[in-house]
């Protein structure tokens, strides 16, 4: 399997659509997360908690906080990582090949789904490494040790909401066997999950409880949720309201552990989502029959 | 006899109830060029992809080198090498990179699979283009990266699937000496074609396949002999000055049968090959022997004689 992974981690760096992406997102993030960063600046006095968080989280003069860019990238990058995957290597001639040398069927695809995911690792992180030292450059904050906590939390949920679509993107390339027709159906099902799948939400029903329940059938939603509460310890007053009737007192902001018990059942959605795409996959691929026709 | 390298019992392969192949007994032996024959669709690719494990039969098992192909695809694919018909490589990667990324799949050290990358690389004769793109290749020089390809695991044998297809005759020509070079050092080939001639060059037993079914299999003249003249050997005799006796003196070696003359022509039919007798008988005679020959049995005969018959 490293042979395999060694190649197609290679294979995307020396890749143009890695760098394209790359560009683009690291200058969209950085944008974003600038004017947001502007924008704190110009309330200091005001007392803001979690400074550090709001990096992240504060609208700037674009329409959207960074984590909402992330959230509407993330999938597109990890499609453009895995879309065509297996379905190159069949059109290709290299699939015969590959199949007959001594390895496993399933360390060709465990190694290229790996080896997306590394490469989307390494993105996240550097986006997310940028925006924070242009923060503290900029601002002169330093982050709290719960502050760096929850970035580290959201890094790498980032990465488990990534290795869903790239699961989802590898299935489709084993599906069809054109990698223009994988690459429409992960693209449409991104744009169904993102755009129509509230839209849906709210035409469906008027009861705000069966909208969400809708919504959260999309992982977009259900990152959304996720990392909002991480990073916004403050904010979600209806959890603040149910624990004051609770304890009795209003604990404001969330710790960690809260923030983190809160968006557990999210967070388990979105790893079951990618396992059970990357099992369709691996189920597919391994008893798939190689025959030239 | 050889080690068997090659052996299915009752080989079987059909999807959407359509019969691929049907029953298959084949056995190949260490060291063989084999020439698999038939018309597309016949189930040759079929029976290459169950013996190398990479689609399951239906019914009946295949051994390569004593590994069951089912069982252990593993040990299969680390002494057999495959030359898919539809070759293709990473066109972004050179020459030299491909084969490395083959040496790291089959885990060679490093060190030695750069030697031997090297010395392939020379003996296809891609030495200058080493380290050019791949899709750069012309479809010639594609297949004999091909051929190198499947050599980096030192296989005990190989599967060539269509090698010569759609090359120039210098491609085809360097691909046969390849293949042959290969077989001479060792490796046991299956050669799988419906180009006739160019099996014929290199193998020196064959097995038709037909709609699933092995049809034939065996040297190419003894299966030349059986098909087109039931077993019988056909010499033909030129003579000068025949002598009143010699048909007589020919009647009388043993094992010539019917014997047709036309001037100073003579074709015989006997049951072996019986040359050096009937020069005898000739010279016994009185007359005078000019040339004699055995008829020779091209493959392409063969096989038009065979489907001619099965086909009615």
């Amino acid at each position: 399997m490293i042979a395999v992974f060694r190649k197609e981690l290679a294979d995307h760096l020396s890749s143009k659509r890695f760098f394209i992406f790359l560009i683009l997102v690291w200058a969209v993030s950085i944008f974003a997360a600038y004017t947001a960063i502007q924008t704190i600046r110009g309330t200091v006095g005001i007392d803001i908690e979690f400074v550090f968080l709001s990096f992240f989280t504060t609208t700037g003069i674009t329409p959207f906080p960074f984590l909402v860019f992330l959230a509407f990238f993330i999938p597109l990058i990890s499609i453009t990582l895995g879309f065509d995957a297996i379905n190159s290597e069949r059109n290709s001639g290299n699939l015969g090949r590959l199949l007959s040398q001594p390895i496993y069927r399933d360390e060709v695809i465990s190694g290229k789904f790996l080896a997306g995911l590394a490469v989307l690792a390494i993105i996240i992180v550097s986006i997310i490494a940028i925006v924070a030292g242009l923060g503290l450059r900029i601002t002169g904050v330093p982050p709290a040790e719960q502050e760096v906590l929850r970035l580290l939390a959201f890094t790498l949920i980032s990465i488990i909401y990534g290795a869903f679509w790239m699961a989802l993107a590898v299935l489709f390339s084993i599906l069809f066997k054109s990698s223009t027709t994988s690459m429409l159906a992960s693209i449409g099902l991104w744009i169904f999950f993102v755009l129509f799948m509230p839209m849906i939400a709210g035409a469906v029903t008027e009861d705000v409880e069966i909208q969400l329940l809708i919504a959260r059938i999309s992982p977009y939603t259900l990152y959304g949720e996720v990392i909002s509460i991480l990073l916004m310890p403050s904010l979600d007053p209806a959890t603040a309201a149910q624990l004051y009737t609770a304890t009795g007192r209003l604990p404001t902001p969330l710790s960690f552990t809260q923030s983190f018990l809160l968006v557990w059942p999210q967070l388990v959605s979105i790893i079951a989502l990618a396992a059970i795409c990357f099992a369709v996959s691996y189920i597919r691929f391994t008893r798939e029959e190689i025959r030239t026709t | 006899m050889g080690q068997v390298v090659v052996e299915t019992k009752d080989l079987s392969k059909s999807y959407n109830g359509f019969t691929a192949v049907d029953r298959l007994n084949l056995r190949i032996e260490e060291g063989e060029s084999f020439g698999f024959l038939g018309p597309n669709g016949a189930g040759k690719t079929t029976t290459i992809l169950m013996l190398l494990g990479l689609t399951e039969p239906s019914s009946g098992t295949a051994q390569i080198c004593g590994y069951d192909a089912i069982r252990e695809p593993l040990k299969v694919k680390r002494i057999a090498g495959y030359l898919p018909e539809k070759l293709g490589f990473y066109e972004d990667l050179t020459a030299r990179q491909n084969l490395r990324y083959t040496a790291e799949l089959n885990n060679q050290p490093r060190d030695e699979a750069e030697k031997r990358i090297k010395e392939l690389l020379a003996t296809v004769g891609l030495s200058q283009v080493a380290d050019e793109e791949v899709k750069t290749f012309s479809r010639g020089m594609k297949q004999r990266l091909g051929m190198a390809d499947i050599w980096i695991k030192e296989p005990k044998l190989v599967f060539l699937d269509e090698p010569t297809t759609a090359l120039d005759p210098q491609g085809i020509e360097d691909m046969l000496d390849l293949i042959t070079t290969m077989n001479k050092k060792g490796t046991t080939v299956i050669f799988c074609s419906h180009q006739l001639h160019m099996v014929q060059r290199v193998c020196t037993r064959i097995g038709i396949m037909a709609k699933g079914h092995l049809v034939a299999e065996g040297p190419i003249d003894r299966l030349g002999r059986q098909i087109l003249s039931g077993g019988k050997y056909r010499i033909e005799v030129e003579v000068a000055q025949p002598s009143s006796t010699l048909l007589d003196s020919l009647k009388r070696v043993a094992g010539v049968g019917e014997i047709q003359s036309s001037g100073n022509s003579l074709f015989l039919t006997c049951d072996e090959d019986l040359r050096s007798q009937i020069a005898k008988g000739i010279i016994d005679s009185g007359s005078l022997l000019v040339e004699m020959k055995i008829e020779e049995y091209s493959l392409e005969t063969i096989y038009k004689k065979y489907f001619a018959e099965t086909e009615l």
